[in-house]
């Protein structure tokens, strides 16, 4: 279906545009993209009018958990998807501690076939470094990759030996694969269920340091200069974090570092109520790294936004706080919390879909990021200042986890394609 | 009487100094019924104190116990090993379930912080804390300013020094809470591996040596060092704690000449306290017991009495 999305500000970095434009799709692919050009919409095409509206390059949320093989109670690919078209992402990579994991192209290969079956987004598997993500040998990266893998990670988990991370890089690196590591010392966190500081000592909570993940960031930093791996530090939640890799790439080193909405907008203070749907690992830091971490995704220290999605049942979390599941649901949030960002003065526009396309693209080497012509149609229409509250139950994933429940949130996404075929839009887009 | 406007007491750090002083004049009432040849008064006849104890107590759960029988409500006991939690069932579905039984108050001490929190969130009862974790332990707080308002004629303006591993303690946040909303000044001491993080935001004073902590103070509050905390490294051996941070004569001759000290059990003799001290006449740890129960018959009287606010 050939359709024109008219009037809408079109904004893309990577093209330099910021501006009223209409933006034609033909048969699956971006065909043309101007001001001014509805008319060059073939006959029997549809016109969507999208004025106030900003038309985008398809998101990309590199760190999403779809749980689909073993736990479809708490996810599956299909539910998944369709959240992340719902929350206006065009494509997720999908973490590999699902069960069995992500370690052989075996289960490559499940990901990609149901992906193609029932997903409503373009899905890329991310393999495993380790087998079973024990951290003690290597998982069969040459195979993952010509599977369809566009990354390696042990992610839940770190890889706690250097010597096996120094391996792991190299190795990687023979592929072509970037490496992206979970970053918590284990000794040092030993399970800590906040962040380590007043508000755990009030609640009396076991809690981690934030020094328990920049160590980790310290050290692979120098493995990456050893090694020449691209390196990437998944959920980067500290000021001491931030500072390292900003510093790394000073150094030209290949580093770079995504943040999760949650750890832009929430400080550990929000756990003081024991609330498990506020349990996330990383933990949710002091005021100091939030600000630390807005900076960075400002200047570009960060290069992504990714969600570190994580759905959990009932099961894992109505239970005592340290014994509840790590993990807070994202696709279906990101983009308003992304935009309180924008009103908040530490994005722009522009900057914004580069944190959330052209990054994400570049960090992983993904097709996308950018409205090119010529390329499959993977648009996200937003509209930036829609009100809604956040209401879970509403929630297009099969999870309710969200710290973000019952609160008025405002920007969502209007319409999402992937491409060419929509496959989320409004009341006012359908039919 | 002035009401106390909590549903629950799940600890000290919401309850304003009205709040304690209306259970600590209560637990002074409560008292005297532990004197009288017939230890029973009809108050809380007719309701239903259930004691889940997931966590093993000593002191805490008898002093519950009896603290619920001598006001005639009915008392029932339930200990963790005992219960169906060895079978996995969950903390809420063993609440749940206990809570449709109707009792009136579900009292309830468990290894994990928050865990009264989540109780008093989803059941019909009113729930006690009896310790949760690191957390709170509220009514513990309440003996300790009830034996030191006794001793000492006051709380406000008091210099109270608690020592030991306060990282770990529920019992130090729970006084630390209590003791500062009633006036007194607090001091922290134990070595640096025991004190938590940002633990000056809880508006103490912090020392790494029990001697400038214990200087010149109206009361000393030991802790009991875990000896399983050897294995984590917080400290080398109980040897060299008690050298260093333990409460012997010169150590507590640096503090006031009538100053008590106090202990909330079980003591670990000649590691944290001297025998000699624990036993000696500036100790008061076993009116902290006979306090404990008074004050815990005045908790579950508010709470179940009928005059508590919603």
């Amino acid at each position: 279906m050939d359709l024109c999305l008219r009037g809408g500000r079109v904004i893309d970095p990577v093209r330099k545009l910021d501006g009223t434009a209409d933006v034609i799709v033909k048969d699956g692919v971006l065909a043309d993209c101007g001001p001014g050009i509805a008319a060059r919409l073939p006959k029997g095409g549809i016109v969507l009018d999208v004025a106030g509206l900003w038309v985008v390059p398809g998101l990309i949320d590199l760190h999403t958990h779809l749980r689909e093989p073993g736990q479809e109670y708490k996810e599956d690919i299909a539910s998944g998807t369709a959240a992340a078209a719902a929350g206006g992402f065009t494509a997720v990579c999908a973490m590999p501690n699902t069960v069995p994991p992500n370690d052989t192209r075996a289960v490559t290969d499940l990901i990609l076939r149901r992906a193609r079956e029932v997903g409503a987004v373009r899905v890329y598997p991310v393999g495993a470094i380790t087998v079973g993500l024990r951290g003690e040998s290597l998982a069969e990266m040459g195979e993952l990759r010509d599977a369809g893998c566009v990354a390696v990670s042990d992610d839940g988990r770190p890889v706690m030996s250097a010597e096996l991370m120094r391996r792991a890089m190299e190795y990687a690196r023979t592929f072509g694969l970037p490496v992206v590591q979970h970053c918590e010392d284990l000794a040092l966190s030993k399970g800590g269920a906040m962040n380590e500081g007043p508000v755990a000592t009030r609640a009396g909570i076991r809690a981690q340091p934030g020094a328990a993940e920049s160590v980790m960031v310290a050290r692979d930093i120098e493995l990456c200069a050893l090694t020449g791996a691209r390196y990437h530090v998944a959920h980067v939640s500290t000021a001491e974090s931030v500072r390292l890799v900003r510093d790394a790439k000073r150094r030209g080193l290949p580093v770079s570092c995504e943040v999760t909405p949650h750890h832009l907008t929430l400080t550990d203070d929000a756990c003081a109520g024991y609330d498990t749907a506020t349990k996330c690992n990383p933990p949710l830091r002091a005021a100091a790294d939030m600000d630390a971490l807005r900076e960075a995704l400002r200047d570009g220290t960060i290069d992504a936004i990714a969600t570190d999605h994580a759905p959990h049942s009932s099961v894992e979390k109505d239970v005592e706080f340290e014994q509840a599941a790590f993990g807070v649901l994202g696709l279906e949030t990101a983009l308003a919390l992304a935009l309180d960002l924008v009103r908040g003065g530490v994005l722009t526009p522009s900057s914004l879909v580069d944190r959330l396309a052209a990054g994400p693209a570049a960090v992983f080497g993904l097709p996308g990021g950018s409205l090119a012509v010529g390329a499959p149609a993977d648009m996200t229409v937003i509209d930036p200042e829609a009100a809604w509250r956040c209401a879970p139950d509403a929630f297009r994933s099969r999870s309710r986890n969200s710290p973000f429940s019952g609160r008025e949130l405002r920007g969502r996404a209007a319409l999402t394609m992937v491409g060419g075929k929509i496959s989320f839009s409004e009341e006012r887009f359908r039919g | 009487m002035s009401g106390f406007p909590h549903r629950h007491l799940l600890g000290t750090q919401t309850l304003s100094a009205s709040d304690l002083t209306t259970l600590l004049d209560l637990g002074e009432r409560f008292l005297e019924i532990a004197e009288r040849p017939i230890k029973k008064v009809p108050t809380l006849r007719g309701k239903t104190v259930i004691n889940l104890f997931l966590e093993p107590s000593t002191r805490t759960r008898t002093s519950f116990e009896i603290a619920a029988k001598r006001l005639s409500a009915d008392a029932v006991n339930i200990s963790g090993a005992a219960s169906s939690t060895v079978k996995g069932e969950t903390l809420l579905d063993t609440a749940r379930n206990l809570d449709a039984m109707s009792p009136d108050v579900v009292v309830v001490r468990h290894a994990q912080a928050g865990a009264a929190e989540l109780l008093a969130s989803r059941i019909r009862a009113r729930v006690v804390n009896a310790g949760d974790g690191a957390h709170e332990h509220p009514t513990q707080a309440l003996l300790d300013c009830s034996t030191i308002r006794k001793h000492k004629g006051r709380i406000e303006g008091l210099k109270v020094a608690i020592c030991g591993d306060v990282a770990h303690s529920r019992v130090a946040r729970s006084n630390i809470f209590a003791l500062r909303a009633l006036g007194a000044s607090v001091r922290v001491a134990g070595p640096r591996t025991m004190l938590p993080a940002g633990v000056e935001s809880l508006g103490v004073e912090v020392h790494h040596r029990i001697e400038p902590a214990v200087a010149g103070v109206d009361v000393v509050m030991m802790l009991r060092i875990q000896k399983e905390r050897m294995g984590e490294g917080l400290f080398p051996n109980t040897r060299e704690y008690a050298r260093y941070f333990g409460l012997n004569q010169q150590r507590l001759a640096l503090a006031k000449a009538d100053a008590i000290v106090l202990h909330p059990g079980p003591m670990n003799r000649g590691v944290e306290i001297e025998p000699a001290i624990a036993d000696g006449p500036r100790a008061v740890i076993l009116d902290q017991v006979t306090r404990g129960v008074a004050l815990r018959m005045a908790v579950l009287y508010v709470l179940a009495g009928g005059e508590a606010q919603e």
